[in-house]
């Protein structure tokens, strides 16, 4: 345990607040009569719906398949019907709603049945699908679909870090997780050794978490190293865990596999263990509920769960809450709608109150102190961006590497303005994606333009081309005839064609005459004399019709 | 005296002969203003501008021929992106012209008899029907431009805006009061 650790620059102390809810065991949620499934629970595309309204399913039945690369499946958290799948209010800073299905459940809470995987047999790309359809997607925070993260083609990954560090405030559900199921993490990171053949496994655990440690480094044999880093917010940043541990920078715009290192977190370890050695889908997560509740902790919770529900198992909100945020009180947001379903990205919910979580202070100007630049963990400048982000020049932005902010809230924290800075950089980073977005329609429509102008040109000149051969052909026709009779009269072809033209004709003319009116038996003589007289007026009609022309009659 | 003209001269030839070598060699068919400006251009080939396309707008532009403000799709945004390309003072969009939410047009089934007067009229053949049979809009290829409208003789189109989704979502620009110091 001689590692010499790295420290990066920057980063912040803020008070932990752990305490508050590290005491107790993680607590099973009990079944709720209704559970609410995003089918958009990680980056990249949202999961196609396998089910419609009054389908019933089974616990672990995958509801949505995924859509697309950077995608995974969801699956249904009990047995049940599906009730609708519907827009709702999901957790997201935007307080939009997003596709779910809800499901009601049965009470009988019966499962499919699970098909622990031969992982140690399995291909690997096979084994990447079923973990795409196991649903497994990253849980420290940014909810990236694993099975692309393991992918061990071309990568040279030499090192898999597994992130225990912890940094944010309040959040504990990944040291309760260690504490408890240190043996099943491991199994998990055996497999996930295995499909990326990294030779060494580094457990970064931030050195808060004694027990943590203890509890891995009990568990663990030669497998792997247990290495407890100092605490410093962000150690938990991917870039900044892999320089503490290894010493390798990520270079700018990159991941941290562009230096031989991947990363995932304990929780994902966990979710993979249950996945690949006993066949079960991600269903549940450990969610940490704290803050100003009754009875804070640690709670395992079925994915779809509402929000309102995993509060009232808490104990519900103690008097004097203002609202709730959704993960730590660094990097969350604030919930919109506590109707909102518990997600695969949600992995704390602070209730707030007013001692721990003033209202906003009234900002001041800048007064370029740089104190956040020096406590940019990622070595950026981050007064420089809020500038140009501010006056809306995102190009300048950007210039200034705003694309490698980790968003941390590092910057905001030290402010003695208490500018929002990460929030001028959230807003200018959306800004440049939807630039980018406009940038690839435009591509597109110009491209559909160019190609309808060229098709519209080609048609046309096919159309003359074409038009150009019949002439020509017609004129050696006539030309043909006008030499010989004879030679056109022999083609038998058209003989043949002309002759089965009268043929139809003839046909058609005896048909003609064969048909006599109906209906003209029995009448009364009214009606007898009514008939007379039209058809003495259409006979009058078809003598006059060559004098009169077509006027109307 | 003499020598001096003869290398003065020689030099001058060959490097009038190098010059006229690398303006045939490196010759540049299209104007490249006109594609940068046509990058900038927001391709919806509505024609607002009095233009049959955003190409010949741009190349209108280029020649000097047109304003840069006739585009209501680009905005403001994009009129200042082409002052700043060409090197002219920024101005507010043309009179009449307001820019629009984006929207893409939508189809009545009930209502769509298969003219296919549309799917001719669409600059970008974002609509896909045969004669007689019901027509469709491709949504994501739809441009927004309305240039379906008018041809269709049962009036059965429409222009629905684009409802911001958790995908499209843009954080806001952060407002707060800022106090004011002595």
């Amino acid at each position: 345990m001689s590692r010499k650790l790295l420290t990066f620059n920057g980063g912040v102390h803020p008070e932990g607040h752990k305490d508050v809810s590290n005491a107790t065991p993680i607590r099973l949620m009990p079944l709720l009569p209704r559970y609410l499934v995003a089918l958009r629970q990680h980056i990249g595309g949202p999961a196609r719906a396998l089910v419609q309204a009054g389908d019933t399913v089974l616990r672990g039945q995958m509801i949505g398949a995924a859509e697309g690369y950077v995608s995974t499946a969801v699956h249904a958290p009990t047995s049940g019907r599906v009730l609708a799948v519907a827009p709702h209010e999901v957790p997201h800073p935007s307080g939009l709603a997003d596709l779910c299905v809800v499901i009601e459940s049965d009470g009988l809470d019966q499962a499919i049945e699970f098909q622990p995987l031969d992982w140690q047999a399995l291909n690997p790309s096979a084994l990447r699908n079923r973990i795409r359809d196991l649903g497994l997607a990253g849980l420290g925070g940014a909810v990236f679909p694993s099975f692309i993260k393991l992918n061990p083609e071309g990568a040279g990954i030499d090192t898999l870090i597994l992130n225990g560090a912890e940094c944010e405030p309040w959040i504990t559900c990944d040291d309760r997780l260690m504490r408890e199921r240190a043996a099943e993490i491991l199994q998990g990171v055996a497999v996930m050794r295995h499909m990326l053949g990294a030779r060494e496994v580094l457990i970064g655990i931030e050195d808060n978490k004694p027990e943590a440690i203890a509890a891995l480094r009990a568990a663990v044999a030669n497998e792997a190293e247990v290495v407890a880093v100092p605490t410093l917010y962000p150690t938990g940043g991917g870039k900044q865990l892999t320089y503490i541990l290894t010493g390798r920078e990520t270079p700018t715009g990159g991941r941290s596999t562009d230096v031989g290192v991947q990363v995932f977190n304990v929780g994902t370890a966990y979710a993979l263990y249950r996945a690949v050695v006993l066949g079960e889908p991600m269903l549940s997560r450990v969610v940490t509920v704290t803050g100003h509740v009754a009875t804070p902790g640690n709670y395992e919770v079925r994915l779809g769960t509402p929000v309102t529900d995993l509060l009232a198992a808490a104990g519900g909100a103690l008097p004097g809450a203002t609202g709730e945020l959704v993960g730590g009180p660094m990097m969350g947001f604030d919930l919109e709608d506590r109707a909102s379903p518990i997600t695969k990205a949600v992995n704390c919910l602070i209730v707030k109150d007013r001692a721990h979580f003033p209202a906003s202070p009234l900002i001041l100007p800048c007064i370029r102190c740089g104190a956040c630049a020096r406590a940019c963990p990622a070595d950026l400048q981050p007064f420089e961006m809020y500038w140009f982000a501010r006056a809306k020049d995102f190009g300048k932005s950007q210039s200034y590497d705003l694309f490698d902010c980790i968003e941390c809230g590092c910057c905001t924290y030290v402010c003695p303005s208490h500018i929002p800075l990460v929030d001028f950089f959230r807003f200018a980073k959306s800004e440049i994606w939807e630039r980018e977005r406009h940038k690839q329609d435009a591509d597109q429509a110009r491209a559909r333009h160019e190609f309808k102008a060229f098709r519209l040109e080609r048609e046309k000149r096919e159309k003359a081309g074409k038009l150009a051969a019949k002439v020509a052909e017609n004129k050696a026709r006539d030309a043909a005839a006008a030499l010989g009779g004879a030679e056109t009269a022999s083609d038998p072809e058209a003989e043949h064609k002309k002759a089965i033209l009268q043929a139809a004709l003839e046909r058609a003319k005896k048909a003609k005459e064969s048909v006599t009116p109906q209906n003209t038996e029995n009448l009364p003589p009214a009606v007898e004399k009514q008939i007379a007289e039209i058809e003495a007026r259409r006979a009058g009609a078809e003598i006059t019709q060559p004098e009169t022309g077509n006027s109307p009659s | 005296m003499l020598s001096a003209i003869l290398v003065m001269a020689g030099i001058g030839l060959v490097l009038g002969a190098v010059l006229g070598w690398a303006s045939i060699k490196y010759r540049v068919e299209d104007d490249p203003l006109v594609e940068k400006i046509d990058a900038i251009l927001p391709q919806t080939q509505c024609g607002q501008c009095g233009f049959p396309g955003c190409k010949p707008y741009a190349e209108a532009i280029a020649r000097g021929e047109a304003d840069i403000n006739k585009c209501p799709p680009g905005g403001e945004d994009g009129v200042k992106r082409l002052a700043e390309l060409l090197g002219v003072d920024p101005k507010p969009l043309g009179e009449g012209l307001e820019p629009k939410p984006k929207s893409v047009a939508v189809i009545d089934d009930n209502t769509c008899i298969g003219c296919t007067l549309c799917i001719q009229a669409c600059p970008v053949d974002a609509i896909v029907g045969a004669a007689k049979q019901l027509h469709v809009i491709v949504a994501d290829q739809c441009t927004g431009c309305e240039l379906c409208l008018p041809p269709c003789p049962v009036d059965c189109i429409h222009m629905e805006v684009v409802k911001e989704g958790v995908a499209t979502w843009k954080w806001r620009y952060p407002v707060h009061a800022i106090r004011r110091v002595a």
